[in-house]
């Protein structure tokens, strides 16, 4: 029993940074209907900003955070510019292409520099001991900041002007257009929030294992699983189903060989998408 | 006198004919062995390019996961004559039917899906594919499936062996050409070309699209599932990331989209083209490591600026051409 209870904790505290990575997406999706597929090599971009900012600059882990989060940022309205401008509106098809171009050239630019050998980041914090087992503290540390960040998102979008400006594009672009909002230039903020949001994830993974040019592909398909399960667009739905992959992996691991995690993953994110189309939390939103 | 009515030739098919006979003698007669390791390379993704070109270029829908079939058909052929002890020809085969039947069964449940949905979930059954045979002890789990030498023996030796699994690549392409143009030009082609437009007006008029788009999904996977079998069967070796790498399936959809998507020519010329600028680039040392860079930046370019391709470009600035050059 302590044990289940145990993992459930590992679980939790894992699903929160994949809620994170995974409202990223979701957010994109939802405002101008493009599936990032750079999506996993912006998360790996995080967690070499974290790296350089860190282990070569010698800042604090977590206070390079606001730093990660302005580069994410930039670098996510640039990529908005370069890639996705051109193809909002016209068929899914270019929007996949052109994001997974530039999933390609950066995954090709990351492994010309990097190389494709770990990198790690040295965090040390105190673990917390509880009924026998040990929690890291840079685990609570990582699942405490995505729920921060998952706040700070949460009070962009419904408490502020910009955020009243996002939801109404993503409602109905033309109406918004009409009524004076510069849609454009929201289109452009908002895919600038979604990648930042995987900046940051990459981030806090980057504090908890070691990482590669090529780790982001895992996270990616993750997110995927994630958001499918909280419903495509559905940011709060993402954190949910975030914390649901994470308590899956969490209780399951202890009893079946972690390689085959994947497989339930995948067979689970394709049941999903054909059973449940809007998420599985979709009830609480009728 | 004969009367040559010029608008009701069509020369397209002799074209395919002419293409794949200099394949199969070019590299035959110049007794050429690099020349040949270059041109199955070729056959093979022209083979890949232009089963994809069924599903992305003719019903719209967008397949990351195409390389699933290639590297279940390999599987079955390897395991089949490794194990079995079958003849070559009857494991690929048997192998193509077995991937077929799958991907129809697979196509009526995930077709289900539309646009963004679908492409997403055919990543999913890539990824779960790959990690199922990763862990299937069967085919070997993580380490593969080998062939010992003897398995060459039926054919006259690895070196014999060589000559006839190109003579059978290049045919597998020539078919894969035969397929697609029959396929265009078909009342099947036209559904889902109706389908590839809009889906909804082509169900309200009649087109079965349920069971027209499992069938492409199921045709589409038929030949690469051939040709995987034939190519893990020259390799000798089949291990779960060579089998099921993402990196080709995509590789596969910039040769589409690079010749023109939809078109039956396209695919033939994006992939050469591809294949031919990806043998520069890897023997450049300037470019070996930026194989995928470039890739991503050809890929980015052809969807912001040319989203049809050369044949676009060809039909728009010669007109004359579309009767000629399907």
């Amino acid at each position: 029993m302590a044990q289940i209870l145990a993992s459930v904790i590992d679980g939790v505290l894992i699903g929160s940074i994949y809620g994170l990575a995974a409202m990223g997406l979701t957010l994109i999706w939802g405002v101008m209907n493009v599936i990032n597929l750079s999506h996993g090599a912006v998360i790996v971009l995080g967690m070499f900003a974290l790296y350089y900012l860190s282990s070569v600059l010698g800042l604090n882990a977590y206070a390079a955070l606001p730093i990660v989060i302005v580069i994410g940022f930039g670098v996510g309205v640039a990529l908005y510019w370069i890639a996705v401008h051109r193809v909002i509106g016209r068929p899914p098809l270019m929007s996949l292409l052109s994001t997974f171009a530039v999933n390609m050239v950066l995954i090709g630019l990351g492994t010309a520099f990097w190389s494709t050998s770990p990198y790690n980041v040295p965090v040390s914090l105190p673990s917390v001991s509880w009924q026998g087992y040990t929690y890291t503290g840079t685990h609570i540390v990582a699942a405490a900041l995505a729920v921060v960040i998952a706040g700070l998102l949460y009070l962009l979008l419904y408490r502020t002007r910009v955020g009243k400006a996002v939801r109404a594009v993503a409602a109905n672009r033309a109406a918004a257009e009409v009524c004076g909002i510069p849609t454009t230039q929201v289109l452009a903020l908002s895919f600038g929030v979604g990648v930042t949001l995987a900046f940051a994830s990459g981030m806090l993974i980057a504090t908890l294992f070691p990482f590669t040019v090529l780790s982001g592909g895992a996270y990616q398909l993750k997110s995927f699983v994630v958001t499918v399960l909280g419903g495509l667009g559905n940011p709060a739905g993402a954190l949910l189903g975030g914390l649901f992959l994470g308590l899956i992996e969490g209780v399951a691991t202890p009893f079946m060989p972690v390689s085959w995690m994947p497989m339930i993953e995948f067979v689970l994110f394709v049941f999903v998408l054909i059973a449940f189309p809007s998420g599985i939390f979709s009830f609480t939103r009728k | 006198m004969i009367i040559v009515r010029l608008n009701t030739i069509r020369p397209f098919p002799w074209l395919i004919l002419i293409v794949t006979v200099s394949f199969a003698l070019v590299p035959w007669w110049t007794d050429n062995v690099s020349l040949r390791e270059n041109l199955i390379l070729a056959a093979l993704d022209i083979t890949l390019a232009s089963s994809l070109n069924l599903m992305l270029g003719y019903a719209g829908y967008v397949n990351f996961g195409n390389i699933v079939m290639f590297g279940l058909g390999g599987y079955f052929g390897v395991y089949l004559v490794s194990v079995w002890h079958w003849p070559i020809l009857v494991a690929t085969l048997v192998g193509g039917i077995a991937v077929s039947v799958i991907a129809y069964v697979f196509g009526l449940g995930i077709l289900r899906l539309r646009g963004a949905y679908f492409a997403l979930a055919t990543i999913g059954v890539n990824e779960a594919v790959s990690v199922f045979v990763t862990n299937f002890e069967p085919w070997g789990g993580a380490s593969g499936l080998y062939l010992s030498l003897d398995a060459y023996a039926p054919l006259g030796g690895p070196g014999h062996t060589l000559w006839i699994v190109y003579f059978l690549m290049v045919a597998v392409m020539g078919l894969s050409l035969a397929l697609s143009y029959a396929i265009r030009r078909s009342k099947f082609g036209l559904g889902l070309l109706a389908i590839g437009e809009n889906e909804d007006a082509a169900a309200t008029l009649g087109v079965p699209t349920r069971i027209y788009k499992a069938m492409v999904y199921s045709v589409s996977a038929f030949l690469p599932a051939i040709a995987g079998g034939l190519y893990f069967f020259k390799s000798g070796i089949i291990e779960p990331t060579g089998a099921f790498d993402l990196t080709t399936s995509i590789e596969t959809i910039v040769m589409v989209m690079l010749g023109g998507q939809g078109t039956v020519a396209g695919p033939v010329i994006g992939a050469f083209l591809y294949e031919e600028l990806r043998g520069y680039l890897l023997t450049a040392q300037a470019f070996s490591h930026f194989q995928l860079v470039i890739a991503g930046l050809l890929l980015l370019v052809i969807v912001l600026f040319a989203p049809s391709g050369l044949m676009g470009f060809v039909h728009q600035k010669l007109p004359f051409t579309r009767r000629w050059l399907e």
